[in-house]
């Protein structure tokens, strides 16, 4: 059974359609990375999977089990994790108190897992006390992962988590992703940095005017000179 | 020396006095406005309605307080509060939370909290009356100290009321409280993170209703505590209400809306400006009448305002805040 | 560019049609007005009708404020106190006694001194440019006004005693009551000026808030300032405009008042109807719904919402100088919170906040319920402490006419929210509904 199985999905903000028929499926301990143009419905697919808009039509499955329309907190406790592109750290929280709201749902497990983040992400542990929103921006993102798996999701959601960083940065957060999924969590993320992301993707997802475009492994999308000419920029 | 004994009484027990109760009420402003995003109006009502049931409670059980040693109406406060706990969550149960559901913008929940503070106003003055009550009952009475000065010459003695030390006393009780329930309980943390950023606290599993209901609840409960204090100081009175808003609002919105530790701050500065800005500072310069100019010494009332212009305080430093600092002198949140 | 032509079609007004709803509820209102006239007789029914009518013209300045901008004025009880105020000051005939002793010129001196002081003080504040560093041009700016106002506000206090033990108060002016409305139209438009200026740029509660408060400044100020309007000793009679009971008799002096108060809503209303309609409206409507757009196309946000405030401000003020002087009374203290600022918060937005034929219908249909439900909250309490009385021995409390008007502040409230709840945009919705 997929870990996450999405049939046919339709939905957006207040009546207005972006989705028009999105499929996906993603298998325990996989990467998939959504890719596309701007407005192709990358970031709202990803918020129609964790709740965060209504779901008109089509189907969300977590485990087989569907889960479309369920709010927030039910997700996380079904074991999904969700990483916003902006706004994603609360700013006047401690970088421990940060992490300890994502284990919210899960308060024995607090301490335990602030140790595996640390361990995880060794900057946070210096920084513990100070409030988040003085970091860096890769800080930041450091913390918004860390807040994420506190929770020891299953399914981790991230919208573009590469976004504003530098490149050193950038390869770090990559080199994080990968060994998130090595511990055993499924990943589905969007990217503008499409070949760095794809390069190490499971499945890709191609997305234009809100439908699927293109689904492949994604060394088969990089390899496809056709994706490669639309949508990666030559 | 009498001259600034008399200053102590009437400036640093006064101000003192009036802060704390600013002060709580303040804090219960700023959680509503940092939790849901609207200026609460009818919280001073909320205040009326705890004191009131105080009172009822205290008519109901008189002569609990000998049984411990304090006065009845202060055994009966944490029961007012757990009522007033009640009334706030199911206030925003029938009327506020329809309206957050319809996604209105903010100041369409403001008037509704005005069209509930008529509702609490008038359901209390049906069962009140409009005329003040004490809530010292029952053959109890107010302890006065009088602390006199180990000074030559002094005569004044420094006064101070037992409902007024309670009332400092439970306002530091209840300023503790709250940083530990802030900065060290799981629900404490969830409600800072929910004002910071409420979409990631959903995103982190937290329930946004259960900390709403929280919220209430301490509002509530802080509510029940400033206006049961006020109604102690002096007398219960059910027809404060709107003047009560405007110190507490201008105290919320001079210490940084939705900063709890500034509201506190602005409660006392509030507090204090006012009572400064009544005191008549003539009677300071009395001592040295014989070396002031003629039309300085013969000046029978140098105060700022009369009492009865006492409102314009509040009103006159929350207009200067708004023009100077309108993120307040913490850096508020929300603007 | 296809999809913005397809919104460019929204902006074409709804194609005219019978307006059956606003038939049907006017020829109700038609209905209950006559039934009022057949219960309580003529004189009766037109002073309510009167006093509605004052009451349409405090609600079209809110519902411009609130239902064409947005903005929530929760002090129009103040602004109507100041129309009241200027109207009893403009019509009250001379007192002879202040005007005949030297008072006038003290109190003028010391106005003057007032004038002088504030010039000082802002100079003070100007020392800067020659050189003075700017901590200590704040401090000899805050010593230097701190000091004068004392000053001043001790001499004027010495004057004002004077006045009023010597002559009672100022006194009037003397002159028709429509001059002292159009002040007081003035005064509560610059009252708003200052009270908007400061608070229309930030979030839409702190307008709330103030207005709030001024409210309460301003009838704390006629009430205590015994000088000017003999406080809660009460100005009356005040003169009208238009020939008095007197002279004609209650019905007809009360029809003359309703056809005066009746042109100025009829002129209110073409007025405001032309400019809903102009450009400005649309910009102003535009900003409401929409402030970023709006502020994307290069509006002066803050300038037309400050506009709007002020013009709201200045009807209530009009409004409130025609209902005070109907009342033939002016008493700081019967301008109350719950008559004055909630009962035409009610209007509004039960009628339909934006539209105007709505708040007018609103002003009428719930002034004569507000009216009508006095002896209905009576007989309720009467037939409440009976019932009391004989299922459980309960003592009824004696006031309870006092307590019935608390029904009717907890029916208002109850009103409110349920109207924001279930009918928020009123019985006569605003009519265009995409706009850009």
């Amino acid at each position: 059974m997929p870990l996450l199985e999405a049939r046919n999905v339709h939905g957006g903000y207040g009546g207005m359609n972006i989705l028009n028929g999105v499929d996906m499926v993603i298998d325990a301990d996989e990467i998939g990375v959504i890719v596309g143009p701007n407005g192709a419905g990358k970031s709202t697919m990803l918020k129609a999977i964790f709740g965060l808009l209504t779901v008109s039509q089509g189907d969300i499955l977590l485990r087989g089990e569907p889960i479309h329309n369920l709010p927030p907190n039910k997700l996380v406790q079904k074991g999904m994790g969700f990483i916003p592109q902006e706004k994603n750290v609360f700013p006047s929280l401690s970088v421990k108190e940060n992490l300890e709201m994502g284990a919210f749902l899960k308060p024995h497990n607090t301490q335990r897992m602030l140790k595996t983040i640390y361990g995880f992400f060794p900057p946070l542990y210096d920084k513990r006390r100070q409030p988040a929103g003085e970091l860096s921006g890769g800080q930041r993102q450091m913390v918004a992962m860390g807040r994420a798996l506190m929770a020891e999701p299953e399914l981790l959601l991230l919208d573009e988590p590469t976004a504003g960083l530098s490149p050193l940065y950038m390869n770090e957060i990559f080199e994080r992703v990968k060994e998130i999924n090595a511990a055993g969590v499924g990943i589905l993320m969007v990217e503008q940095n499409a070949k760095q992301a794809l390069a190490i993707a499971d499945k890709g997802f191609v997305l234009a005017a809100g439908q699927n475009r293109f689904t492949d492994t994604g060394a088969a999308l990089l390899a496809d000179p056709e994706v490669a000419k639309s949508f990666l920029g030559g | 020396m009498n001259e600034l004994v008399f200053f102590i009484n009437n400036v640093v027990v006064a101000g003192s006095v009036t802060g704390s109760i600013y002060a709580i009420g303040a804090v219960g402003v700023t959680l509503v406005f940092s939790i849901m995003r609207f200026a609460h109006f009818a919280h001073a009502d909320m205040m009326t309605f705890g004191a009131f049931m105080v009172l009822l409670l205290t008519a109901a059980f008189p002569g609990v307080g000998s049984v411990v040693g304090l006065p009845t109406p202060v055994v009966m406060l944490p029961l007012a509060m757990v009522l007033t706990a009640l009334l706030a969550v199911g206030i925003d149960k029938a009327f506020y939370k329809p309206l957050r559901a319809h996604g209105v913008k903010p100041i369409v929940i403001v008037i509704g909290s005005l069209g509930v503070t008529l509702m609490l106003q008038g359901l209390i003055r049906l069962f009140a009356g409009t005329s003040g009550q004490n809530l010292y009952m029952a053959g109890e009475r107010k302890e006065i100290y009088r602390l006199a000065l180990p000074f030559d010459g002094v005569r004044a003695p420094i006064v101070i009321t037992e409902p007024q030390i309670i009332l400092l006393v439970l306002t530091i009780a209840c300023v503790v409280g709250l940083h530990l329930f802030l900065n060290r309980s799981r629900l404490g943390k969830a409600m800072r993170a929910m004002s910071d950023n409420p979409d990631l606290a959903r995103a982190s599993g937290i329930n946004t209703n259960t900390i709403v209901a929280v919220t209430w609840v301490i509002v509530g409960g802080l509510a029940a505590i400033a206006g049961t204090l006020l109604s102690l100081d002096v007398t219960f009175k059910p027809d404060l209400s709107f003047f009560l808003l405007l110190p507490i609002f201008a105290a919320a919105i001079v210490g940084g809306v939705g900063h709890p530790y500034g509201a506190i701050a602005g409660g006392f500065v509030v507090g204090f400006a006012e009572t400064l800005a009544v005191f008549n500072w003539a009677v300071l310069l009395r001592p040295f009448r014989d070396s002031l100019p003629d039309w300085l010494a013969k000046a029978g009332n140098l105060a700022f305002v009369g009492t009865e212009y006492k409102i314009v305080v509040p009103f006159f430093i929350l207009v200067a805040i708004l023009v100077w600092r309108p993120t307040g002198i913490f850096k508020g949140k929300v603007i | 560019m296809s999809a913005h032509d397809k919104h460019r079609e929204d902006l074409v007004d709804t194609p005219s049609r019978f307006p059956l709803r606003e038939v049907i509820l006017f020829a109700l209102l038609l209905v209950a007005i006559l039934g009022v006239y057949a219960m309580m007789g003529a004189a009766y029914s037109t002073r309510m009708l009167v006093e509605a009518a004052c009451y349409a013209i405090l609600a079209l300045g809110l519902t411009i404020q609130w239902g064409y901008a947005g903005q929530f004025n929760a002090g129009v009880m103040g602004f109507v106190a100041l129309g009241g105020f200027s109207a009893m000051f403009f019509s009250v005939p001379v007192n002879d006694d202040f005007w005949g002793s030297e008072l006038p010129g003290e109190l003028a001196r010391v106005l003057l001194y007032g004038a002088a002081a504030a010039l000082v003080v802002f100079g003070a504040t100007r020392l800067d440019r020659l050189g003075v560093p700017r901590t200590l041009r704040t401090i000899i700016a805050v010593v230097l006004g701190v000091v004068l106002y004392l000053v001043v506000i001790s001499l004027l206090r010495e004057v004002t005693d004077e006045i009023q033990s010597r002559a009672g108060f100022i006194g009037g002016l003397g002159l028709p009551a429509w001059t002292g409305w159009i002040v007081g139209g003035a005064l509560a438009g610059v009252v708003g000026y200052f009270i908007g200026h400061i608070c229309l740029g930030l979030r839409s509660d702190y307008l709330a808030i103030a207005t709030l408060g001024i409210a309460e400044i301003i009838k704390a100020f006629l009430k205590n300032s015994d000088w000017l309007t003999r406080g809660t000793a009460t100005v009356s009679p005040l003169p009208w405009p238009t020939p008095g009971p007197a002279e004609l008799g209650f019905t007809l002096s009360r029809a003359i008042y309703l056809s005066v108060t009746a042109a100025i809503i009829a002129v209110i209303f073409f007025l405001l109807h032309r400019a809903y309609h102009a450009p400005w409206g649309r910009m102003i409507r535009a900003i409401r719904d929409n402030e970023t757009s709006a502020a994307a196309m290069g509006k002066d946000i803050n300038r037309r919402r400050l506009e709007i405030f002020v013009l709201g401000c200045i009807l209530i003020g009009i409004g409130g100088g025609a209902l005070t002087t109907f009342n033939s009374l002016f008493d700081p203290q019967g301008y109350l919170p719950l008559n004055h600022t909630f009962l035409v918060l009610v209007m509004v937005i039960l009628g339909g906040p934006g539209n105007n034929l709505g708040t007018i219908f609103g002003a009428v249909a719930v002034y004569i319920i507000w009216i009508m439900s006095e002896p209905l909250a009576l007989f309720l309490m009467q037939l409440a402490v009976s019932v009391g009385e004989g299922a459980f021995g309960w003592d009824a409390p004696s006031n309870m006419d006092s307590r019935a008007l608390q029904a009717r502040v907890f029916v208002i409230g109850l009103l409110i929210t349920l109207v924001l709840r279930f009918a928020p945009k009123g019985l006569l919705p605003e009519k265009v509904k995409h706009h850009g």
